[in-house]
């Protein structure tokens, strides 16, 4: 910083002893309900399914299931989080998930392209997908609702155009990406799978690093930190959580799903990007207030394109899953996956209005919708009744962000 | 006879900020009252308490009308009982009709549907009350602005309106607007409808008012009687809205004034939609180092216009003319550019342009300038922190941290972040645009304080303000605008307002 913009020497702190640093935890709490409401919300409704079930919700197999079910929406949602923290949505996803898909499979089946070069090509098929659209939502101007719906119905008539019904004859290896697990490179401990429990621990003590090394950074430059209370539990809350899921994981038949690593790197990755990158914090500037973000030099033409590149990059890997999943292109594939996506990233507290919202929010989403899913299933609830009771949950998910919204003010 | 209006010891806060302390008031039946205060002195706070735009239970104190106490939750409740104001933004509807916009709310109707005859016949007839030869079919979008506010009033009257409060009436109108509005109200007060007026138009107010209260920092200093014996003069009303010598409300500041370092020749914008109309015609200006040039200007003038076009393209269509940075011709077609060579501009409407309210203070203050404390596109958020911190003390914005949202601060206080986030982005020119609207006293003494500093760290400093004491209290210079022109140069020795407005109201030459 040259000396000419700082005014004046800044007054001596006011507030500099590290104690007063951190607010009452009460304050803490009420200041962070919405985000937390979310994470007791799932707690609760894990709970409850555990006892409706006899305890089979959290049988290790069922963990790796839920896993291995929802990773569509996972990796749809983080996408959507953008695209609607940015002020858009994307209603053609599901679309382009079938469309996608049916191309990777023809790729292998009929062209005889290796399975690990045809889900490249793939997913590169998507960022031009995310291209075409972003270019008449940023540069023409059309509202992504608009360019969206047309991209539904677009993708899916192609994708009826090039699969016809049904393209099969996928190899193991391709299938594996949604059906398998990691090896067992490092034999047993007792009957736990030794690579699951290795990674397990890696996450925890990466996580465990990560928050001790943050804090020590904001204290070391006297700054506001949560209380020290509500930062242990957090991080004991967490470290539980993950060793139990890894316990789980452990001991089910095939140890950790290859779609949780995939998952997992893509978490990591876009929750770093929404956090730490000029283009995350572009993303909610241009949210939160356009005309604003615009007079402070965001080129908003180019964010706005990058975040349809991105949604249909991601689309492309889910379309990859999805077809992995199944063990064949099917052209009515991916129906409804946009809604999933939509309700994940709500759910999980993305404002309708754009600007606010976490990656991490909506995989909590997804994951609410995925227990849902499994629990109601293993009771045998009609279908019927369980897109209802998804519909009543996702409203009373934004009514309660809405209600808590307005109680803050 | 018991006066109409009522307000006893009224008392509100916002979130750091005490608008009114103790207001009491009262207006006479038949009367016209006229408010007066400065900027931010709380009158349209106290009729949006009067009003219900404010709930009963957000304040303190009790208002009592027609004799009996009020407990408003809704504007609605105010304007059954007859009170109707009219805001300084108007609230028509643009594509609607004037019937349709009369009568919204309260539509003519029988059973749910809609009585046309019944809606145009009655609009005609308030039309007619109002002097405005319009028929009632005409389209808002299609009448001008003095109209537009004849409407509103027509629409109060359609309300059975008793007290009707007009918050700036004027300050969009040109003269003649003004003056047959001003006639209207007298004529309303001849068919016995009271009204209240908020305007900084001291002249209009010495013309129409009976009974003029005076507000000053949240607090009602003081009720003059208009046709008293001794005759109320323009003078009498500043002493009190002032309550001080102007000479203090300004900081003292000693210029030492540099290098060139904008400059503008030859600037010509037009209208961003219609691009046949000229919006800046052939303006030129000079802003040195360390110097503060101010920017007057009426509505309209094309101050925003100007500085907003110079600003990366940021407003208008087909611009021309030469822009210099320090001595060398440059070309700025884009915001991103026009802050990479040290412009920035502050905007006028910081809640619209200025800032994101649900941010929190530090990423508002960053928000011009990322590459600053990023690398490869990653932020450095401890540093973030640090640095918003840095420029949380300097302008000593008042919030617990810098993790406070933008939106939970005072006016004052995020006109300091908006200030931040242009000082954040390490600018030489810095053009702040109405820097003190809608800011309290002592905050606006806070920002000339700022001002000076800035221009004393070698910045140069174009301030547009519609206040023009203020211009003739911080600028070391000041251009006047008119109609898209600039009309006139004066140095701060030789300025006064008298002369300033006759630059600005100058009219273009045929």
């Amino acid at each position: 910083m040259s000396a000419s913009t700082t005014l004046e020497p800044p007054p001596p702190a006011t507030e500099p002893s590290s104690k007063n640093n951190s607010g009452s935890l009460s304050a803490y709490l009420g200041q962070n309900l919405r985000q937390y409401g979310m994470m007791a919300a799932l707690v609760v409704i894990v709970v409850l399914f555990q006892f409706t079930t006899d305890g089979k919700l959290l049988y290790p197999n069922n963990i790796a299931a839920l896993i291995q079910q929802n990773a569509y929406v996972l990796v749809l949602a983080i996408g959507m989080v953008m695209v609607i923290v940015a002020g858009h949505i994307d209603l053609s996803v599901g679309s382009v998930v079938a469309f996608i898909g049916g191309i990777c499979a023809l790729l292998i089946s009929d062209h005889n392209v290796p399975w690990l070069l045809a889900v490249v090509i793939s997913i590169m098929i998507g960022g031009l997908v995310g291209c075409w659209q972003g270019f008449w939502i940023a540069y023409v101007g059309i509202p992504a609702f608009i360019v969206t719906l047309g991209g539904m119905l677009l993708f899916r008539g192609l994708a009826i155009v090039l699969v016809g019904t049904t393209v099969a004859g996928l190899p193991t290896s391709f299938n594996d990406i949604s059906n398998g697990s990691l090896p067992n490179a490092l034999g047993f401990l007792g009957d736990l799978d030794g690579l699951t429990l290795v990674i397990g621990v890696v996450a925890i003590a990466g996580l465990a690093f990560s928050q001790i090394r943050a804090r020590r950074s904001l204290l070391r430059n006297d700054l506001r930190v949560e209380p020290f209370a509500a930062f242990v539990a957090k991080l004991a809350i967490s470290v539980a959580v993950i060793a139990y899921i890894t316990y789980l994981l452990a001991e089910s038949a095939g140890g950790t799903p290859i779609v949780l690593i995939i998952v997992g790197v893509l978490v990591l990755l876009y929750t770093f990007v929404m956090n730490n990158t000029v283009f995350g914090r572009h993303i909610y500037a241009m949210g939160g207030n356009l005309p604003a973000a615009m007079l402070s030099g965001v080129k908003t033409k180019r964010v706005n394109f990058m975040i349809f590149v991105n949604m249909g990059l991601l689309a492309g890997v889910a379309a990859v899953v999805t077809t992995s999943r199944a063990g064949a292109a099917v052209a009515a594939a991916g129906q409804n996956f946009e809604l999933d996506a939509i309700a994940a990233a709500f759910i999980g507290g993305t404002a309708v209005s754009g600007g606010i919202g976490k990656v991490t929010g909506a995989i909590i989403g997804a994951f609410i919708m995925g227990v849902l899913n499994m629990g109601l299933s293993i009771m045998n609830v009609d279908p019927a009744w369980q897109m209802a009771v998804k519909g009543l949950v996702l409203i009373v998910a934004v009514a309660f962000d809405i209600l808590n919204k307005r109680r803050a003010k | 006879m018991s006066p109409i209006l009522e307000m006893r010891g009224i008392t509100k806060t916002f979130p750091g900020v005490k608008a009114l302390q103790d207001v009491t008031m009262t207006v006479a039946r038949g009367e016209v009252h006229a408010i007066c205060g400065e900027n931010g002195a709380g009158k349209s706070t106290l009729m949006k308490v009067l009003s219900g735009v404010y709930p009963h239970g957000s304040y303190d104190g009790e208002i009592v009308f027609e004799d009996q106490p009020c407990q408003f939750r809704t504007i609605r409740d105010s304007e059954e009982r007859g009170i109707v104001i009219i805001h300084q933004e108007l609230a028509l509807s643009p594509y609607l009709s004037i019937a349709e916009n009369i009568f919204l709310g309260n539509e003519r109707s029988k059973r749910g549907v809609i009585s046309w005859t019944e809606t145009n016949k009655q609009a005609a007839d308030l039309l007619a009350r109002v002097g405005l030869d319009e028929h009632p079919d005409t389209k808002i979008i299609d009448l001008g602005v003095g109209k537009q506010q004849l409407v509103e009033i027509a629409k109060a009257l359609s309300k059975r309106v008793k007290l009707l409060i007009l918050d700036e009436p004027t300050a969009a109108l040109n003269d003649e607007d003004s003056a047959h509005l001003l006639d209207l109200i007298r004529h309303l007060r001849e068919q016995g409808i009271t009204s209240i007026i908020i305007s900084h138009k001291l002249n209009e107010i010495a013309a129409i008012a009976d009974t003029t209260t005076i507000i000053r920092d949240g607090r009602s200093i003081e009720t003059l009687d208009m046709h008293g014996a001794e005759p109320v003069s323009e003078d009498r009303i500043i002493r009190g809205m002032v309550g001080r010598d102007l000479a203090h409300r300004f900081p003292a500041h000693t210029p030492s004034i540099g290098a060139e370092i904008l400059r503008a020749e030859n600037w010509t914008v037009h209208h961003p939609i219609d691009r046949s109309r000229t919006v800046v015609d052939g303006a030129a200006l000079v802003v040195r180092a360390g110097e503060i040039v101010g920017l007057a200007g009426l509505m309209g003038a094309g101050r925003t216009e100007l500085a907003m076009s110079i600003f990366g393209h940021s407003y208008g269509s087909n611009i021309s003319g030469q822009l210099f940075l320090h001595g060398k011709p440059v070309t700025i077609r884009s915001v991103d550019v026009a802050i990479a060579h040290g412009i920035a501009y502050a905007t006028e409407d910081r809640k619209h342009y200025g800032l994101n309210l649900i941010e929190d203070i530090k990423r508002n203050t960053s928000a011009a300038q990322l590459s600053r404390i990023s690398r490869f596109g990653v932020v450095d958020a401890a540093k973030e922190i640090t640095l918003a911190d840095q420029y949380r003390r300097e302008m000593k914005t008042k919030a617990e941290s810098v993790d406070v949202p933008a939106g939970k601060l005072s006016g004052g206080n995020q006109q300091k972040v908006v200030l931040s986030k242009w000082l954040f982005a390490e600018p030489d020119v810095l053009i702040l645009d109405e820097p003190t609207r809608g800011i309290d006293v002592g905050a606006k003494y806070e920002i000339y304080e700022i001002i000076n500093r800035l221009a004393d760290a070698g910045k140069a400093v174009l301030v547009i303000s519609s206040e023009l004491p203020e211009l003739l209290g911080v600028c070391d210079r000041i251009y006047a605008m008119s109609q898209g022109r600039i009309t006139g140069e004066i140095a701060r020795a030789e300025a006064t307002q008298e002369g300033l407005m006759r630059y600005m109201t100058m009219e273009k030459k045929a």
